[in-house]
C-alpha cells in the first residue's frame, strides 16, 4: 500500500486554467521525497489538498488507502509554508496545544530539540525572529509520530547552520514506518537526503521521477544540474 | 559536521568508500562494532536508507559483517582487509593518473618528481 497515491488529479481556482492537471503519483512508506518544481508550479496547491485544505475539482487522493478525511488528517503531519500559530501564544502553550490536540505528539522530543537549538520556552512567538519561528514550527511538526510529514519550503527563511540542524532534525526523526514529503526549490541542500523525488513543471505535470542516486549514478549529473537543465528546456518564452 | 559529497557520484558510493576508508585507516578497528544506521545518518546528514545500501555494499565485500540484530561489525579477516587495502589504493592511483593524462603529464614527469621533488 502507498503511503501517498493520487489518481487523475485535477484542481482548477477558476474555470480557465487548471492549476494540477492530469496529476497520478504514487509514494511508498519509509522513503524521503523531494516535491521540485519551479515557484507557481503547483506543489503547495497539491500538499494542501492531500492536507484537507482545498478540495479537489476531480480525481483522487489516497491517504494509506483511505480518501481525504479528518482520520487521515491524523496521520499527516504537515508544515505550511506560512505559520499559522497564534502569535500571542508562548511556546509552552503551543506545546500544550499539540500535546492536547494530537494523540501522537511526544512532548519530550520538542523539549528536547528545543533545548538543542536554545529556544526559550517561555518566550512569544511574536517575539521570535523569522527564522526562530520556522524552527519551533518544524520541530512541532517533527515531534508527532506520523505516517506521512509534509514539510512545505521547510528551510527557506533560516541560516545555513540552522539548515543543517533542520535537516538533521528530518534524518534524526526518520523512521522505516514513515514518509517524509519535502516540496522546495534549494534542491541542492536536501538532495542528499532524498530517496525518490519528483520534477513538477506547471499545471502541476510530472516532467521526471525517480531514484536520486540513479541520477548521480546513470548521468553523472546531481539533480540540482538535472533541474536547472528540465526547467531551462522546459519552459517556452 | 556533516560529510561532504561530490554532487555528481551517487551518495551510497562515497559513503560506501568513505566508511571503507575509515576501516582501512584503523578508525573502526578489526572485530569492533560499527555505529548504527541511524548513528550514521545523523553524522552524514543522509538519508538512513542510503547509508543502509552503502553497508550492504560494504557486506556484499565481506570487509563488514551483520551479527543479527546487534549490528554490523568490521571483519576480523585479514585477506579481506588487505584486498579492500588493494582496491582502495588502486583506486586512488587510477584517479590520479586520469586526472594526469588529462593535463597531458607523462609517467617520465612523475617518476622525475617522486625522485626529485620537482619536475
Amino acid at each position: 500500500m502507498y503511503t501517498l497515491e493520487c489518481k487523475q488529479l485535477y484542481k482548477s481556482y477558476d474555470k480557465r486554467r487548471n492549476v494540477i492537471e492530469n496529476l497520478n503519483l504514487q509514494i511508498p512508506e519509509g522513503k524521503i521525497v523531494g516535491l521540485l518544481g519551479p515557484n507557481g508550479c503547483g506543489k503547495s496547491t497539491l500538499i494542501k489538498m492531500v492536507a484537507g485544505l482545498l478540495q479537489p475539482t476531480s480525481g483522487e487522493i489516497l491517504i494509506c488507502g483511505n480518501p481525504v478525511s479528518e482520520i487521515t488528517n491524523s496521520y499527516i503531519s504537515y508544515l505550511p509554508e506560512r505559520t499559522y500559530f497564534d502569535s500571542e501564544m508562548k511556546v509552552n502553550q503551543l506545546i500544550d496545544l499539540f500535546d492536547e490536540f494530537y494523540s501522537d505528539y511526544d512532548r519530550a522530543k520538542t523539549l528536547h530539540m528545543l533545548r538543542d537549538l536554545g529556544i526559550d520556552i517561555n518566550m512569544r512567538l511574536k517575539t521570535l525572529s523569522k527564522g526562530t519561528k520556522e524552527k519551533v514550527q518544524l520541530v512541532m511538526v517533527m515531534s508527532r509520530n506520523a505516517n506521512l510529514y509534509m514539510l512545505d519550503e521547510p528551510i527557506g527563511g533560516v541560516d545555513p547552520a540552522a539548515r543543517d540542524y533542520i535537516l538533521n532534525t528530518i534524518v534524526a526523526n526518520y523512521n522505516p514506518k514513515s514518509t517524509v514529503l519535502i516540496t522546495t526549490h534549494l534542491i541542492s541542500d536536501v538532495e542528499k537526503l532524498l530517496d525518490e523525488f519528483f520534477f513538477i513543471g506547471y499545471g502541476g505535470a510530472i516532467l521526471r521521477s525517480g531514484n536520486a542516486d540513479d541520477v548521480r549514478e546513470n548521468e553523472g549529473k546531481s539533480l540540482d544540474q538535472l533541474f536547472r537543465e528540465e526547467f531551462r528546456c522546459s519552459v517556452n518564452y | 559536521m556533516a560529510w561532504k559529497f561530490e554532487a555528481e557520484t551517487p551518495v551510497y558510493l562515497q559513503i560506501e568508500r568513505k566508511i571503507c576508508a575509515d576501516i582501512l585507516s584503523g578508525k573502526y578497528p578489526a572485530d569492533t562494532q560499527l555505529p548504527s544506521v541511524r548513528q550514521f545518518a545523523v553524522e552524514a546528514s543522509v538519508n538512513p536508507n542510503t547509508i543502509q545500501k552503502a553497508l550492504g555494499e560494504l557486506e556484499d565485500t565481506g570487509i563488514v559483517y551483520s551479527k543479527g540484530t546487534v549490528g554490523r561489525f568490521v571483519t576480523g579477516d585479514e585477506n579481506i582487509l588487505e584486498q579492500e587495502r588493494r582496491k582502495a589504493k588502486k583506486r586512488v592511483i587510477e584517479e590520479f593518473l586520469k586526472s594526469s593524462v588529462s593535463l597531458g603529464i607523462t609517467k617520465q614527469e612523475i617518476i622525475d618528481y617522486l625522485n626529485e621533488g620537482d619536475i
